[in-house]
């Protein structure tokens, strides 16, 4: 692996090298090339990207993950949760070469891939908070469908841009919908799909040309006249029993437009923008499906914006850090990481028929994607992206849970996702509820929302609090986590024929994915032997297990 | 493994304020004036602090503090005279009472009229940069004063009704704890565990978390732990009763209302009403900023007819009852009271009589905190749409004004977490109209 290094600072052959080398050097065992047994070419193309960054900036990658702490963070990424126990034991002692291949394959088969990435989606494109006259049910089943499907992500984009209806029988309409709150001629709607889909900001040449990137104030407006045929309208209806008028639905509609749009330059003057898209002019006529025109624009061309977009947010789902910061502001105002990787994966995703799952598939047996989170003294520790260095990827960085994550979580820690769950729509709605609590929308037009556990202290004393009925509420999320009633996952635990050890083992399995070490067990073990009621001690050590950074942190 | 044996992980004020200290490092003292200048100010520190009354929208401060009743721009509203040395619009006749108090910028240009820019560089004086994350002033407020307040245990920096900022560089110790305009803070009383239970919980969690932050995996463990640390020390404080605002006499929440004292109150304004006495409570208890957030601003339509009836009455029944309270408890002079958005708003008023984002010359409001009241600094021109004096304020010279007044030295400079040396304020600049 590493006699090639220095000759493959040479750009443009360093794939064909890596194809050539790996064979033709004779390499030290200890140092194989790294693989999840899965050989694809382009699985190698990131790695030897990767590594090239690595000598460039001399540091060097941290260890492979063991197989508790991946298997845990894979199930994070690609489902939503962690692991089932039973899972984890069957993976750790699978001793198949290509088993991380293998799971990958099998996640991404899941009922839990869908819905992981229709949360993620559906908060991207409408937020966490539903705006009035949204459906988040119509939203998730478009997005439901999607990638249950495994729908081409131009078609995703496609369906997004042009969609019109009613918000439940065409799902799609929901993200224009949310970004039409304001009758504000499509300004946000221009803004939100730049933004998310292309990942471009244009927000600030809305009034002026933008400072840093090459966006003029006409090209706002003349990608705004794209999205002038579109009208939002909302319907409400008497509701006999009270007397009232209650909203019913919204819809998208045709809207009479044609010819330029008006604004207003700085100097006060007013100019008009026809319908241009990164310099393709379409016709202004009265004829032209101006959002259906669009479509095609996005998803056409030989790396359009949209599958760059992607590419990129897709990588900082999975590494915390995209090749830009932040991840939806593409342009050369803003340097990638590794520019190079980040072309060819837009590149090969347009080949694969934009199939997300393929990306994914590539992104999560690389090398990289497969390091511990451990840094290593010196040899790493100028890699500190959150200290605002470039992010060079030799080990996993560290993130919070998101509150849909940690939800889930907590299920599949307490076997609750076993019983007592009726179906996609019920436990959504349950999970959609507890979530209120941690929406803080900022009280202006353009709502940003923290959705992760970055540490503020209602989430700390969210997830200490284990009162059955708080302020004669419900009960909370950690009462029934560590709940010693009948049927609960503690109960059962400990009516069980095991040893100690064994109980103790079980809970860290549980809740951290890994057995307990030896000082662990020790202490643990001691403390359950002094405790006068027992059940209570493994209440605590569940307790404590729960609330660890451990646990809450994706690793 | 005695670390499981029945002796709880210092829980102690100190040990917390130890990792607290390390979130950000202070370059020591620039040189000898800077430090003596440090040690008079430390005297001034003692009960200083600052309430921020957001107006997020970004409100029309030309209907507002600096009206134009001769230009087409004018709009509505007629100024009247006040207490002090300036007019205000005639819609808040009870401020007009304690402008005496009170002054205003009139000369703010800040270029940013996009709401998150705007309220990102508001809040923390510098404009947004993709390389680093500022602290929002309450932030460092939080990180300059908090730390050295050792009988303070609820969090010093608490944010009412509004979003999050970020601390930036100074670490989530120093983010704002948020509550709602209630004041009930979620998931507070855990009955169903004894102390001593908790403790051991504690205790073992303190192991397992030691563990983790040992085995290098960046900031996030290390911060959650601190987080935990804050939370039981909340959790467990009677300066908890700063928040129930329902302990105050009805009397004393009808001053910040306007609202009779039995009577029910119109939601928005009672609302910011009881934010700001909550804020009172809390300054008393030595918290040394908080930022009540007054939203509904952004008004691109019908921008007369809703802060006549709306907006302003509350924000004048509020304004007064704040200035008067505190003056009543003899702490006007230790309290800053700031008035902001994330920008003004056109002078120009659009077709649908409302008025858009206007960054380059719009009023801050400011007072209290030992500052003069009733002068009015730098002025703009008779349309309202520029400034019309040699000097323009940024938000840095506004929070200088405060950093100066809560004692903090303008000398001061904090570290970014890559070791870029970062000016208090921006290096904003004292006004020094309003310097007695």
């Amino acid at each position: 692996m590493w006699g090639w290094r220095v000759t493959q600072r040479v750009m443009g052959w360093a794939f064909a090298a890596g194809l050539m080398l790996s064979g033709a050097v004779a390499v030290d065992a200890a140092e194989q090339e790294f693989t999840t047994g899965s050989s694809d070419v382009i699985i190698q193309f990131i790695n030897q990207q990767i590594r090239q960054s690595w000598t460039d900036n001399e540091v060097q990658p941290s260890a492979v993950a063991d197989d508790a702490e991946w298997i845990r963070r894979v199930y994070l990424d690609l489902v939503g949760h962690i692991p089932p126990v039973e899972d984890v034991e069957v993976f750790i002692a699978d001793k198949d070469k290509a088993k991380r291949a293998k799971l990958i394959d099998k996640l991404l088969d899941e009922p839990g891939y869908v819905r992981n990435w229709t949360t993620i989606w559906t908060n991207l494109c409408i937020g966490q908070d539903t705006p009035r006259f949204v459906s988040r049910d119509g939203m998730q089943k478009f997005f439901r469908e999607a990638f249950g499907r495994n729908r081409p992500w131009k078609d995703i984009v496609a369906d997004i841009v042009t969609a019109e209806g009613h918000y439940e029988q065409n799902g799609a309409v929901n993200f224009i919908l949310a970004q039409m709150q304001d009758r504000d001629d499509g300004v946000q709607l221009t803004a939100k799909t730049c933004r998310l889909f292309m990942g471009m900001q244009v927000q600030c040449t809305q009034c002026h040309n933008h400072p840093f990137n090459d966006w003029k104030q006409d090209q706002f407006w003349q990608f705004n006249s794209f999205f002038r045929q579109t009208d939002k309208q909302d319907h409400r209806k008497f509701n006999p029993q009270t007397g009232r008028m209650e909203d019913d639905y919204a819809e998208v509609k045709w809207r009479d437009f044609n010819g330029p749009v008006y604004f207003e330059k700085r100097n006060g003057l007013m100019q008009v923008a026809f319908p241009i898209y990164l310099g393709s002019e379409i016709d202004p006529g009265a004829g032209t499906e101006r959002r259906k025109e669009l479509a095609r624009l996005m998803t056409s061309g030989d790396r359009p914006m949209i599958a760059l977009a992607l590419v990129n947010r897709l990588w900082g789902h999975f590494f915390s850090y995209g090749f830009t910061r932040p991840i939806d502001d593409i342009g050369p105002h803003n340097p990638a990481t590794h520019p190079e990787l980040m072309d060819r994966l837009a590149d090969e995703f347009v080949k694969s028929g934009y199939d997300m799952k393929q990306l994914m598939r590539w992104v999560t047996n690389s090398e990289a994607y497969n390091l511990t989170s451990k840094g290593l003294a010196k040899k790493n520790e100028k890699d500190n992206p959150a200290a605002g260095e470039t992010a060079l990827f030799t080990h996993m960085y560290v993130k919070p849970m998101t509150a849909e994550q940690l939800y889930d979580s907590l299920i599949v820690a307490t076997n609750a996702h076993k019983s007592g769950r009726s179906g996609w729509e019920q436990s959504e709605r349950q999970r959609q509820q507890w979530m209120r609590q941690f929406v803080n929308a900022f009280g202006n037009d353009m709502a940003e929302e923290s959705n992760s556990f970055d540490g503020t202290i209602p989430q700390a004393l969210m997830m200490m609090n284990t009162n059955p009925k708080p302020n004669n509420d419900t009960p909370t999320l950690m009462s029934g986590a560590v709940s010693l009633e009948a049927g609960s996952h503690l109960t059962e635990l400990l009516t069980g024929p095991s040893s100690d050890v064994q109980k103790i083992q079980k809970l860290y399995m549980s809740a951290l994915s890994r057995m307990p070490n030896r000082a662990e067990l020790n202490g643990l073990q001691r403390f359950v032997k002094s405790s006068r009621d027992q059940k209570a001690a493994y209440q605590d050590i569940f307790w404590a297990l729960l609330n660890s950074n451990e646990f809450i942190l994706v690793h | 493994m005695s670390l499981f044996s029945s002796t709880p992980d210092g829980m102690s004020r100190r040990h917390f304020m130890g990792h607290l200290a390390a979130s950000a490092a202070t370059i020591p003292a620039l040189n000898f004036i800077a430090h003596v200048k440090a040690n008079a100010a430390e005297l001034k520190k003692k009960n200083k602090a600052c309430i921020l009354l957001w107006m997020s929208g970004g409100p029309p401060s030309i209907d507002i503090w600096d009206l134009k009743p001769d230009s087409k721009n004018g709009g509505e509203f007629k100024p009247i005279s006040t207490k002090g040395n300036l007019q205000i619009s005639e819609h808040m006749p009870k401020t007009a009472g304690v402008m005496n108090h009170l002054s205003v910028v009139r000369a703010m240009s800040t270029r940013e009229a996009d709401h998150n820019r705007g309220r990102y560089y508001m809040h923390t004086a510098y404009v947004p940069n993709p390389t680093v994350v500022h602290p929002a002033f309450g932030s460092v407020v939080s990180y300059e004063l908090g730390s050295q307040r050792k009988e303070l245990e609820i969090p010093a920096f608490v944010s009412i009704g509004g979003g999050g900022t970020s601390p930036g560089f100074m670490g989530m110790a120093h983010a704002p704890f948020l509550v709602d305009t209630s004041g009930r803070i979620r998931n507070a009383d855990m009955d169903d565990v004894s102390p001593e239970r908790l403790q051991q919980r504690l205790s073992m969690l303190g192991v397992i978390e030691d563990d983790f932050i040992k085995s290098n995996r960046g900031e996030f463990p290390q911060a959650h732990k601190d987080i935990y640390k804050k939370a039981v020390n909340l959790m467990t404080s009677k300066q908890m009763d700063a928040f129930k605002v329902d302990q105050e006499k009805p009397e004393t929440l009808a001053m910040y209302t306007g609202a009779p004292a039995q009577g029910g109150m119109m939601g928005g304004g009672g609302q910011f009403g009881r934010s700001l006495l909550m804020a009172r409570r809390l300054v008393e208890t030595g918290v040394p900023f908080v930022e009540i957030d007054f939203g509904g601003w952004d008004l691109h339509q019908g921008v007369f007819n809703n802060l006549k009836t709306q907006k302003l009455p509350a924000l004048d029944a509020g304004i007064s009852g704040l200035v008067n309270d505190l003056k009543q408890r003899n702490m006007l002079d230790d309290v800053c009271i700031v008035w902001m958005g994330e920008f003004g708003r056109t002078p120009r008023i659009n077709q649908d009589v409302g008025r858009d984002h206007w960054a380059k010359s719009w009023s801050v409001m400011i007072g209290g905190g030992g500052l003069k009241g009733g002068v009015a600094v730098g002025e703009t021109n008779k349309d309202g749409d520029d400034i019309a004096t040699d000097k323009t304020y940024l938000p840095g010279d506004v929070w200088a004004t405060v950093a100066h007044q809560l004692g903090i030295p303008l000398e001061t400079v904090h570290q970014s977490k890559r070791g870029r040396p970062m000016k208090i304020a921006n290096g904003g600049a004292a006004i020094k109209e309003l310097l007695s």
